[in-house]
């Protein structure tokens, strides 16, 4: 049952075979079973998630009319905030606290039915490829229990990977949706900015945080989707604007006439050999189902990671501001006569990880006096050329495509001593959010070097993000039918029942 | 232009409020040499005629009318503060001492 889709175990819920209960708790045992190994939570809401799961099951004993993905679990990202839930963002300075309201995200998921799990693990305040950067230590890759989960969404990628969920909520400021589900062989969608609330989730860069749904189908996670995104007054960068049909546009899959543009500057030197064979491939199934291949370019993408490593670090030193060990927190050398001042020191000291501190640094100096013009300034002239790149191509085509990310999974360890080796992960994703737009991954395949998964990266304009789901399901449906079963039944089993 | 001093870099932890330990200061004063040589490519196209983007939506002032909506209990508020008396977070002595 918990290998099913989400689709397939709401089909299973509403039809009376099994209860929320029932698939709530043989998550919770599989969680039980698997996540010693793989860590892709950090908390397990056991109570709270079986007691959403009776409440469901009783709402449909009183034949109430049910939200499409009721009584379905679902693992949530730990930067989002959950009343009552511990909510750390993988940092020390937030260990223990528990958030007094529910971030709007949240709120939906409830009122939609969906039984929330527990907090997945991240790279500490989103910042990071690998989820090495949680202060609670790494997710691991269930395709390879040495290898990185993606990051900053690890866990919550791992926990679809694992089994231990068929539904997760992830955020993507540079790729931390789309490169985790890109290396652990599950779907995983941006939207365009402030296509979903923000409300609730903890800012790392306002301007590039955009949360979203990830799933093992496209159609899975198109329902999710439609749930968590519309206009919301409490978050004053939401669109006001209709959700995009994107269940419609998973349903159908159709993309005849579409005109399917594969950036030039995404491919190539520096992308891994068996993935840029599987990326082929996919482009050549999308034309059999009727799409038409054409080339776009983008020259000013090879800007977009410097842009990038500017703009979300300033951001992020003005966000993470609030982290003061004045009104939630931690708070560290509070003794007798000690000034306000010395005990924030202390505390951001000891409360922030290593990443966190570099970025806080490097945006105080892209901020400050005399450098603000030759770095936040300049960064902020490629954004608007970047955009342009975008508007360019999308004259010439209805989506843009690559791959999601240059390389498979790297090992754990690998890249940690080398900050740029590691943004360097982040070169496909990052443009997507530069100029707001929607960006989906889905698996295309394995590398035959290495045998772990690729990710196929879908682009689309703003607030089009239909356009994607028609392409990522046209493409998963080839791909299915080449393949016989998903890829995940590929993956280990990492022992336990299922 | 794109490389810092220890000095620099301890100003920053400074104006950022963070402690660092000399080790922390050193690492970083490698790795930013490093980082701000490869973020300054971004000078390369950034030009007088470009304008800047600071937001990829056209940000407007989003207005609502004055009425009181359900809020936080002071409870509510106060329940992550580190410390907390009289229904007011209690924070650390701001200001010096009095002469």
């Amino acid at each position: 049952m918990i290998k099913n889709s989400a689709a397939e175990m709401a089909q299973s819920l509403a039809s009376g075979t099994i209860t929320s209960v029932a698939l709530t708790q043989a998550h919770l045992d599989r969680i039980a079973e698997v996540d010693g190994k793989v860590h892709a939570f950090l908390h397990v809401d056991t109570q709270g998630a079986l007691k959403q799961a009776a409440d469901v099951d009783a709402a449909r004993a009183r034949g109430e009319k049910l939200g499409p993905l009721a009584g379905v679990p679902l693992a949530l990202k730990d930067v989002l905030v959950q009343k009552d839930v511990p909510t750390t963002c993988g940092s020390k300075i937030l260990e223990g606290w528990r958030p007094p309201y529910d971030s709007t995200v949240v709120s939906k998921l409830k009122g939609a039915g969906v039984v929330i799990l527990g907090k997945t693990n991240m790279d500490e305040f989103a910042m990071g490829s690998s989820t090495e950067n949680s202060a609670y230590g790494p997710t691991h890759n269930p395709w390879d229990l040495t290898r990185i989960p993606g990051g900053s969404g690890g866990g919550s990628s791992a926990a679809l990977a694992a089994f231990e969920a068929p539904l997760a909520i992830g955020t993507d400021t540079g790729g931390s949706i789309r490169q985790p589900a890109a290396v652990t062989g599950t779907v995983g969608v941006k939207p365009t900015y402030g296509g979903v609330s923000r409300y609730g989730l903890v800012a790392f860069s306002s301007s590039l945080d955009q949360a979203g749904p990830c799933a093992r189908t496209v159609l899975d996670t198109a329902l999710l989707h439609e749930v968590i995104a519309g206009h919301d007054p409490k978050d004053s960068t939401s669109i006001n604007a209709p959700v995009p049909q994107v269940v419609a546009a998973a349903k159908s899959g159709d993309v005849k006439g579409m005109k399917i543009g594969v950036v030039k500057e995404l491919n190539g030197d520096g992308y891994q050999a068996g993935v840029r064979q599987r990326f082929e491939e996919s482009l050549e199934l999308l034309a059999q189902a009727g799409a038409e291949i054409v080339e776009v370019s983008a020259p000013n993408f090879e800007y977009a990671l410097a842009a990038y490593y500017l703009i979300a670090p300033s951001e992020c030193s003005s966000n993470l501001a609030r982290f003061d060990a004045m009104r939630y927190g931690l708070r560290v050398g509070d003794t007798d006569g000690a000034s306000a001042e010395s005990v924030m020191n202390m505390t951001r000291e000891v409360g922030f990880g290593r990443e966190v501190k570099r970025r806080i640094l490097l945006g105080t100096y892209a901020l400050s006096s005399g450098y603000y013009d030759a770095y936040y300034g300049s960064a902020q002239k490629v954004r608007t050329l970047i955009t342009q790149d975008f508007n360019n191509a999308f004259a010439k085509c209805d989506v843009m495509v690559s791959p999601t990310c240059p390389t498979t999974a790297f090992k754990i360890g690998e890249k940690a001593n080398d900050p740029l080796a590691m943004y360097l992960n982040d070169i496909a994703t990052i443009p997507v959010n530069m100029a707001g737009i929607g960006g989906m991954s889905l698996p295309c395949g394995v590398a035959s070097e290495d045998g772990l998964p690729v990710g196929f990266q879908i682009m689309s304009p703003v607030m089009q993000d239909q356009r994607m789901y028609s392409v990522g399901a046209a493409l998963e449906a080839a791909l299915l039918s080449k393949w016989g079963a998903p890829l995940l039944s590929q993956a280990p089993s990492l022992g336990g029942a299922a | 232009m794109s490389s810092l001093s220890r000095d620099d870099v301890a100003n920053l932890a400074r104006l950022a409020r963070i402690e660092m330990t000399d080790q922390e200061l050193e690492n970083l004063t490698t790795e930013f040499g490093v980082i701000l040589n490869a973020v300054a490519r971004v000078q390369e196209v950034a030009t007088t005629d470009v304008a800047a983007t600071s937001h990829p939506l056209a940000l407007t002032n989003i207005f609502r009318t004055d009425v009181v909506i359900p809020s936080l209990t002071p409870e509510e508020a106060l329940s992550g503060a580190p410390a907390s008396e009289d229904q007011r977070f209690r924070v650390p002595q701001i200001l010096g001492e009095e002469a």
